[in-house]
Parts: structure tokens; sequence; C-alpha cells
């Protein structure tokens, strides 16, 4: 995907070069990053079903397409197989927040975990939100989500300042 | 929140431990280290031992050191040792009547929030903050 990059006044930027094992992601230094494609559709939605237990093809065709100040990733092997993905977006002044860079999903095949595809993507992002001048990088986790909550402590993340809240609306 | 003595213990003296699992500390080393009896603390980890998280070696230079999975074990794991589970708790006056359901939901909310913060820390998590801490 290619991902139209602005600068902090909304200008865009010039093309940077994808993101790749040297952004930081010492661990997984066979796997490889690079920008969401439309062709990686079927594998996109393939690991979700897997995972979730769900198939979303509607929901994901529409996640592929470029938006302003949002990072699709893909990690690959280096022999190009497809072993996982996660979105990243830039949003400012929701919650009376200043910029920051939310983690909306990441996903890693199950078959290819313990590898640091996580860790290499999480760090693809991070360094995405820190060339776009965004200095603190969140996320939503489900509580009762043991691993990927301990994922996310074990690469530095601590809880924020906010709390999610919630009520089911009567009929 | 308040830990008891004896979980504080279990945390520091599995924490000291997986610091280095090859490294052996008799219950001496690490009572001086925190600065409480060796007897409290030979009985935490006995509790520790149950558990599969240490071992102790017999005879001069013996002593304990770590046999979990640091990248497994989380503040949770020893914490269940120690702590009683929320659900566990005896029925206490007043949680039948519409305030105490309520106020019980509540103390569910903050017990429940507080087990996901736990589960989500593994050893070697806390251990890298710690090192990082300590190299600022």
């Amino acid at each position: 995907m290619a991902v139209e990059k602005r600068d902090r006044g909304g200008r865009p930027k010039s093309p940077r070069k994808p993101a790749s094992v040297a952004d930081g992601a010492r661990e997984a230094a066979a796997i490889h990053l690079r920008d969401v494609a439309t062709t990686d559709l079927p594998a996109i939605v393939d690991l979700d079903r897997r995972l979730t237990g769900e198939a979303k093809p509607a929901y994901w065709k529409a996640g592929v397409a470029p938006q302003a100040d949002r990072f699709f990733l893909v990690a690959e092997t280096m022999g190009g197989v497809f072993a996982g993905f996660a979105i990243g977006e830039i949003r400012a002044w929701e919650f009376g927040s200043p910029p920051v860079g939310w983690v909306f999903a990441i996903q890693v095949d199950p078959d290819r975990r313990q590898a640091g595809v996580g860790t290499a993507l999480l760090e693809g992002l991070c360094a995405r939100f820190r060339a776009a001048g965004v200095g603190l990088v969140r996320t939503m986790v489900n509580r009762r989500d043991h691993l990927i909550l301990a994922f996310f402590r074990a690469q530095g993340m601590t809880a924020g300042p906010s709390l999610e809240l919630e009520m089911e609306l009567q009929p | 929140m308040k830990l008891q003595m004896a979980t504080r213990l279990g945390l520091y003296a599995a924490l000291e431990l997986a610091r280095d699992p090859t490294r052996q500390l008799s219950a001496t080393d690490l009572s001086e280290r925190f600065a409480v009896s060796t007897n409290h603390l030979a009985k935490v980890l006995r509790e520790l031992g149950r558990a599969g998280l240490v071992e102790a070696e017999r005879g001069a230079g013996g002593g304990y050191r770590f046999c979990g999975n640091p990248r497994r074990t989380t503040l949770m794991d020893i914490v269940a040792l120690f702590e009683e589970s929320p659900g566990d708790r005896a029925a206490e006056p007043g949680d039948g009547t519409d305030v105490g359901r309520a106020l019980g939901r509540v103390l569910a909310e903050v017990d429940e929030i507080a087990e996901a913060t736990l589960r989500s820390v593994t050893l070697e998590t806390l251990l890298k903050h710690a090192h990082r801490n300590r190299a600022r």
C-alpha cells in the first residue's frame, strides 16, 4: 500500500524507503517489513480468520486502501512468505490527547510465533510514528487476552492514563 | 494494591533467583538481601519449590536456584501461590443486599484489572525493566 505520508502540517512528504529490519528488529533478523499491497489481501483475510474465527473480507479490503497517517505493514520471511501484519495510525486530539501513534492491529502467523515477528512489526510501526514526529505509542487490549497483553508489556508498554468504559444499550 | 508479606517475599525471591538461573543463593543470602527473617523466607522458598519454580541443592555451597521459565512465569503465578483468589472469599455481611451486590461488581472489576496486569508481566519482562532502570 502506498501510504501518503504527511508532515505535521498535513503536507505530503517525500516517500521514505520501506521499513526494514534496520528499523530496530534485531531479534527478527530473518524478517523483512514492507508496506501492504492489495495482493496481500487473501493472506491477511486468511490469517485474521484463523486467529479470530471469522472471515471479514470486506473489512480488510477497505483496510488495505491507502489512508493518510495510517501505516499498514506486512512482515515476510526473506523468502517472501507472509508472516503477519500490523496497522498503526496517528490520531490527534481524540479524548483530548496530543498526536499519538495507535496500534490498531498486530497479527502473527501462529506457526511463526516466538521468532520476533511481532517485535519487528511493532518496532516498524514505532519507527514510522517517530519519523512522523510522534513520541508516544498507544494501543487497547482485551484484559482477558493475556498473550497479547504480555507481548505489549514485554515491549515496554505500561498502562496509560485512560480507562475504557462501556455499557450495554437497552432496546 | 496491598500484598501480604509472604507474597512480596515470594516475588522478590523468584525475581532475584531468576536474574541468573545458574546461580544458587541460600535462604540466608536472600533474607539478608531483603532484611527479613530466614525462617520466614524459608517458608516462602518451600512454597516456590512446591510450585516447581525453585529447587534446593543440599550440601556445602548449596542453595536455591530458579528452575522455572522466566518468559512464561508471570507475577500472577507467584501472587496466586500466596494470596486468596477473589472467587475463594467467604461471604461477608451485606453481600446479599442490593448495595452489597453493586459494590461486589465494582470490587470484582478492580480484581479483574489487577489480575490482568499481574498476568501480563512475566518475570523476564520485569527483570528487563529493572535492569533498564538500574542502567539509567
